[in-house]
């Protein structure tokens, strides 16, 4: 089973080897509503942990979209520059935002498991 | 992942300022008499202007917003305030604080107009209201819940002696808009189909006594209906029993009112902008414009005479990507020439739109401009407004 690792701002990240995919949670579209608009990083670039990556529109608001890891951008994710509403259809799939190279694999250790992230949801809709 | 911008944006204060913060506790916000009803049909609450209001329901913004366009909405907008003033020529009084033509109105009608401070800025915009009846020393006011009580102020301040203020504090003001809102209305025995755009008339619904208005905040056609807050609740959900209603959230009524050009005070109209910078000259009669006694006068008069400074514009950005409040506005070579006051996407327009001041040389329909959002110059144009082709009733055709 492949091993998915949550971050508190409710992005999530899918290690495979040495590289991950990145994306947001289904609570985090069903918070945003209507995405209307995604602009995912270019190839290349480097990103520290908790740096902004990515950002995510919806008719409601602008939200910022941040690296859970640290490693280089490998590529982004084409098909939301026009199919934006993938992300609320499929968050966890083909609406992923990145993938990115692991400078430190360690990292994902540090985020919360699918256990630890459930248990979070129930204190965020509190 | 973490918000930057919302578009339900704070009711902007200023230091000094009689106005509730929108970062109120829930403690301390006050509700509307729907408050019990928003609640049960599953609404996201939001503080805005003091008052805990529904900015979506289960359905979404960009359901909402189309629903509104092809059928009809229901809006609590009960944190608008709602007040009579009352004193001998009360058109005549309130001429001297606004620039609107309130000696010729009419019986049962309404019209558009700005509260203006003495050097010509707006202290909020507002519908002014002439009873039915033909009584002259009584108008009907709905301003900006924001506002509520800088207006009030202001009003009591300026005419003193000469007018009681009757604030309608506990009453409700529901919003039924969209292309079917006549048809479910008059569903409910009101005789509303004929009603003239910006005109009012009591009606009794369900027994109650209300007053409906055919205006609004979305560009459709549709009524405003004030009534008692005994009786808010029942009438509302006698309304959402009509297979054509959806109760709409101030998230869908933003998008709304941004297609359709109007706009919001505190963003794209405040304290600083004229009439003649918003665009508003329409609301300014001839013999008003010949005459001037408002305040500000020499500042209005003498933009309409030269053309002001700035101006406020519709924007197109051409790319997806929407620009919101606060982008910086330049040239396509890099001067800043203005900001965005509103901006978001439009799921009429089914892209991104927006609107804002710009140095008047810049104003013009197709000029090319750039809209600064992320540190990128975003592609935009100046286009007219509306956005979307306002519908409001204007008689049987």
């Amino acid at each position: 089973m492949t091993d998915i690792r949550y971050t508190k701002e409710h992005e999530w990240v899918r290690q495979d080897g040495d590289s991950a995919t990145v994306g947001i949670t289904d609570y985090a579209q069903s918070q945003l509503g209507d995405i209307v608009f995604v602009e995912v990083p270019d190839e290349g670039k480097a990103l520290a942990k908790g740096a902004e990556a990515a950002v995510v529109e919806s008719v409601k608001a602008a939200s910022e979209v941040y690296a859970p890891v640290s490693g280089t951008v490998m590529q982004g994710n084409a098909v939301l520059g026009d199919a934006p509403n993938t992300v609320n259809s499929d968050p966890s799939g083909d609406g992923w935002f990145f993938k990115m190279t692991l400078t430190d694999a360690s990292e994902l250790d540090g985020l919360m498991d699918q256990a630890a992230y459930d248990a979070y949801l129930k204190d965020c809709d509190a | 992942m973490k918000a930057v911008a919302d578009a339900i944006p704070p009711v902007r204060s200023k230091p000094g300022e009689n106005r509730v913060p929108d970062s109120a506790t829930y403690d301390t916000l006050l509700t509307t008499p729907l408050d019990a009803l928003h609640r049960s049909l599953g609404a996201k609450m939001v503080p805005f202007a003091g008052y805990s209001m529904p900015v979506q329901y289960p359905l979404g913004v960009m359901k909402e917003h189309l629903h509104t366009r092809t059928a009809a909405g229901l809006f609590d907008v009960s944190h608008m305030g709602q007040a009579d003033l009352v004193g001998g020529d009360i058109a005549v009084a309130l001429e001297a604080l606004v620039p609107g033509d309130l000696q010729t109105l009419q019986p049962g009608r309404i019209r558009y107009t700005q509260l203006l401070n003495d050097d010509g800025g707006m202290i909020d915009d507002l519908m002014v209201a002439s009873p039915v009846d033909g009584t002259s020393n009584r108008v009907h006011l709905v301003v900006n819940a924001g506002c509520k009580d800088k207006d009030y102020a202001a009003l009591q301040a300026a005419l003193g002696d000469c007018a009681v203020l009757e604030k309608k504090d506990s009453h409700a003001l529901l919003a039924l808009q969209g292309p079917l809102a006549a048809t479910v209305l008059s569903r409910f025995d009101v005789d509303c189909v004929d009603m003239p755009f910006m005109s009012l008339r009591p009606v009794t619904v369900n027994g109650v006594d209300v007053v409906i208005s055919r205006c609004g905040y979305t560009g459709e056609d549709g009524y405003e209906i004030s009534v008692s807050a005994e009786g808010a609740d029942a009438l509302a959900k006698s309304l959402l029993n009509q297979p054509e209603v959806e109760p709409i959230g101030l998230g869908a009524r933003d998008s709304l009112r941004l297609e359709s050009g109007l706009c919001l005070y505190g963003h794209d109209i405040d304290d600083t902008t004229s009439p003649v910078e918003a665009d508003l000259l329409w609301s300014v009669s001839k013999r008003r414009r010949a005459e001037g006694g408002f305040p500000g006068d020499a500042r209005i008069l003498k933009e309409i005479n030269e053309g002001p400074s700035r101006v406020r514009v519709g924007l197109k950005p051409t790319g997806r990507a929407p620009a919101r409040e606060g982008a910086v506005i330049e040239t396509l070579e890099g001067d800043a020439v203005g900001v965005v006051t509103s901006g978001g996407f439009g799921p009429t327009v089914e892209g991104p739109i927006a609107m804002g001041y710009v140095v008047a040389v810049h104003a013009k329909v197709g000029t090319h401009l750039h809209l600064i959002v992320r540190g990128k110059a975003l592609d935009a144009e100046v286009v007219a407004m509306p956005f979307v082709q306002q519908r409001y009733y204007r008689g049987i055709k």
